[in-house]
């Protein structure tokens, strides 16, 4: 734990709509009761099948920015895909927009995800594929990404925002903190007490 | 005036977390074998204990065998995660229905056996590792599909950290034309408003074509909310599921169910309730509807041509063109099942299409009952002999090859005519395989023909 502010480091531009999570993590890779050794099967069938992906791509060895574009993350609420994507090395992910559930599973895990206009996007995702050696820096604190010249406007949702600032991203012990008042909720449920 | 989802929401709130969020209490928690492992590990490692056991169930669905359900499991990863699951409900006190030593005939998919066995109810809070939790909705509960780090924070604390929604009223008026279906609404709803156009929204689904529709109607439409970017769909509670409800094992009995019903009523959305946004959609325009691509979103009329717009990746991947007909496909294989249509009435309805007919010699064709239940209503119905007679395999229950988890999957480039919810690349669990969604009725029709059909033509058939 520990709050996250900025995210520096090399990107990986990953471009496509409604990457799905099936195809972030093939089901196949969900039979274990462990997340272990999820980083070797991140995009793992996308990878076979086109040899250009930039996850084969060497050049973005190393990277721990991510770089997509809309709905990344739909599908499946498998935290098997943020989770290989963390064990993989990465730190933020840079978006136009994500599943909700996407979105929340990354965040819990630390790995916070910026959205930005469609536009700001392929300017960074373009620039990143022209220098892949071009230092990112995705900042929770100041809403902004910036690469080389570019700097874009990359906001978060304000609650999950302040989460990273304040180190409560990983919300069990908030949420166990003031137990009797989840007690006490509970009992005034007619379904919980009884009808 | 506040919508069955504000006063849902306001029930069950616990206060507001430093962060902003909301601290959502979780009325009931339900538990898979894929997704909850790592959990419980990880509420075992900080030490702490299974908070409401009483409010957890279990069940194993998505990797389990459906060729033999006996134990243990010839699948020896498949028996891990059971016997992980097992000894995780039985250390915590939490209720699992499973094949094998538990002894229960209850087992089947967690989005079937939840409102079957009456532990969905209405204005409850309800989270399960599963984006497909939507469902539940249908009994107008609001229902979270959640990650593993989240089934670990209900695990240990009954509750999430969420923002609320916005809500989305879709209304969808007059009669649905024969041989249409609750799947061809909500495909149409996911094409019309697209993948992610639900994304910030929870769904609440009106007017009187859903006023008319069972509960196993409605829960096809809540399912596949997700599919169109809404975490949360609902359906207010209404007089249709008082009635299904009545008499359930977890329902409230007697005079308690007289109290519970009032509740209900009183927690559903006013008449005069503001909403976010609105949409309305002409039951009377909706055909049977089938994917032509790599998301739920992209489909057509069984009588349309794909637009000349349609996506290039997509259309390469499954091999058809812009302007061509999905009618007419060549399928391999045929599958009828999973949370989205698995129900009795899905296999009913299929069931009276096969009845009489052959599958076509080339096609494998799959029913995989979403719950032993299911199984057993369906078998006291006949309907077993009337698959297996027309050339279907007859399984046990399960997730089977709506993701392939188990040895239910696609191979090579095999096409398959699914009434599961997803299209995606290798969701069937061959890299190359291609889905087509449609409704069970769809894929009854496109079994027997050996390619997609328009089931209407055959239906007239039935009928005659």
């Amino acid at each position: 734990m520990g709050a996250i502010t900025t995210i520096t480091g090399r990107a990986l531009p990953l471009r496509g709509d409604d990457l799905d999570t099936d195809r972030i993590m093939p089901a196949r890779f969900l039979r274990a009761v462990t997340f272990e050794g999820l980083e070797q099967h991140v995009f793992e069938d996308d990878r076979a099948s086109t040899p250009d992906h930039p996850f084969n791509n060497a050049n973005y060895r190393g990277a721990s920015i991510l770089v997509v574009n809309s709905n990344f993350g739909c599908g499946s609420s498998r935290e098997h895909a943020p989770q290989g994507l963390a064990r993989y090395g990465i730190h933020a992910i840079v978006g136009e927009s994500y599943s909700e559930i996407f979105l929340g599973n990354s965040s819990v895990l630390g790995i916070p995800c910026l959205t930005a206009s469609p536009a700001d996007i392929r300017a960074l995702q373009t620039l990143i594929e022209q220098n892949p050696d071009l230092q990112v820096t995705a900042s929770v604190e100041a809403q902004s990404v910036t690469a080389g010249h570019l700097t874009i406007k990359a906001q978060l949702p304000p609650g999950v925002r302040d989460a990273f600032l304040t180190d409560k991203w990983n919300p069990t012990a908030m949420l166990l903190a003031d137990f009797d008042k989840v007690r006490n909720v509970a009992t005034h449920l007619p379904y919980v007490a009884g009808f | 005036m506040p919508t069955l989802f504000e006063n849902v929401w306001k029930a069950h709130a616990v206060r507001t977390l430093p962060s902003g969020q909301t601290q959502l209490f979780v009325g009931l928690h339900l538990v898979h074998e894929v997704t909850s492992p790592q959990a419980f590990d990880m509420v075992r490692q900080q030490g702490w204990r299974v908070a409401f056991p009483e409010r957890t169930f279990a069940t194993v669905d998505h990797i389990v065998p459906t060729s033999s359900q006996r134990r243990p499991f010839i699948d020896l990863t498949a028996e891990e995660m059971t016997a992980a699951l097992e000894r995780n409900c039985r250390e915590a006190g939490i209720q699992l229905f499973a094949p094998g030593a538990s002894g229960s005939k209850d087992q089947g998919i967690v989005h079937v056996i939840g409102p079957e066995l009456g532990l969905t109810q209405p204005g409850m809070t309800i989270a399960c590792g599963d984006s497909h939790t939507s469902t539940h909705g249908a009994l107008g509960a609001i229902a979270f599909g959640i990650g593993t780090s989240q089934v670990r924070d209900v695990l240990a604390s009954q509750c999430l950290a969420l923002d609320p929604l916005k809500v989305r009223r879709i209304d969808v008026n007059g009669t649905l034309r024969p041989g249409v279906y609750a799947k061809d609404v909500i495909l149409t709803i996911i094409r019309k408003l697209g993948v992610n156009g639900g994304v910030g929204y929870a769904y609440e689904y009106g007017g009187s074509t859903i006023d008319r529709m069972s509960i196993e109607e409605r829960m096809t439409i809540c399912n596949m909310s997700i599919e169109g970017g809404a975490r949360v769909g609902y359906v207010n509670p209404d007089e249709t599921t008082f009635a299904y409800l009545k008499g359930r094992r977890f329902a409230p009995q007697g005079e308690a169910f007289t109290r519970a019903v009032a509740w209900w009523r009183k927690i559903a959305s006013s008449p005069d309730a503001r909403y976010d946004d609105r949409v309305t959609i002409d039951a009377a325009e909706i055909e049977p509807t089938v994917t032509w691509g790599i998301n739920p979103g992209q489909s057509v009329g069984i009588s349309e041509p794909i637009a000349s717009t349609a996506d290039a990746e997509a259309l390469t991947f499954m091999g058809f063109t812009a302007g061509g007909r999905v009618a007419g496909t060549k399928i391999d294989v045929a599958f009828i099942g999973s949370c989205t249509n698995g129900r009795i009435s899905d296999l009913e309805e299929a069931a009276r299409i096969v009845k009489g007919r052959r599958v076509a010699p080339h096609v494998k064709a799959l029913v995989v009952p979403g719950s032993q239940e299911v199984s057993r209503v369906a078998e006291a119905k006949g309907l077993p002999e009337i698959f297996t007679k027309a050339g279907f395999e007859w399984r046990g229950a399960g997730c089977s090859m709506c993701l392939a988890m188990n040895p239910d999957r696609l191979e090579g480039q095999q096409v398959c005519a699914s009434s599961s919810n997803r299209n995606f690349k290798g969701r069937q669990g061959s890299p190359n395989g291609r889905t087509l969604l449609m409704s069970p009725a769809m894929v009854a029709a496109a079994a027997l023909a050996g390619q997609v059909v328009d089931v209407r033509t055959l239906l007239e058939e039935v009928h005659a």
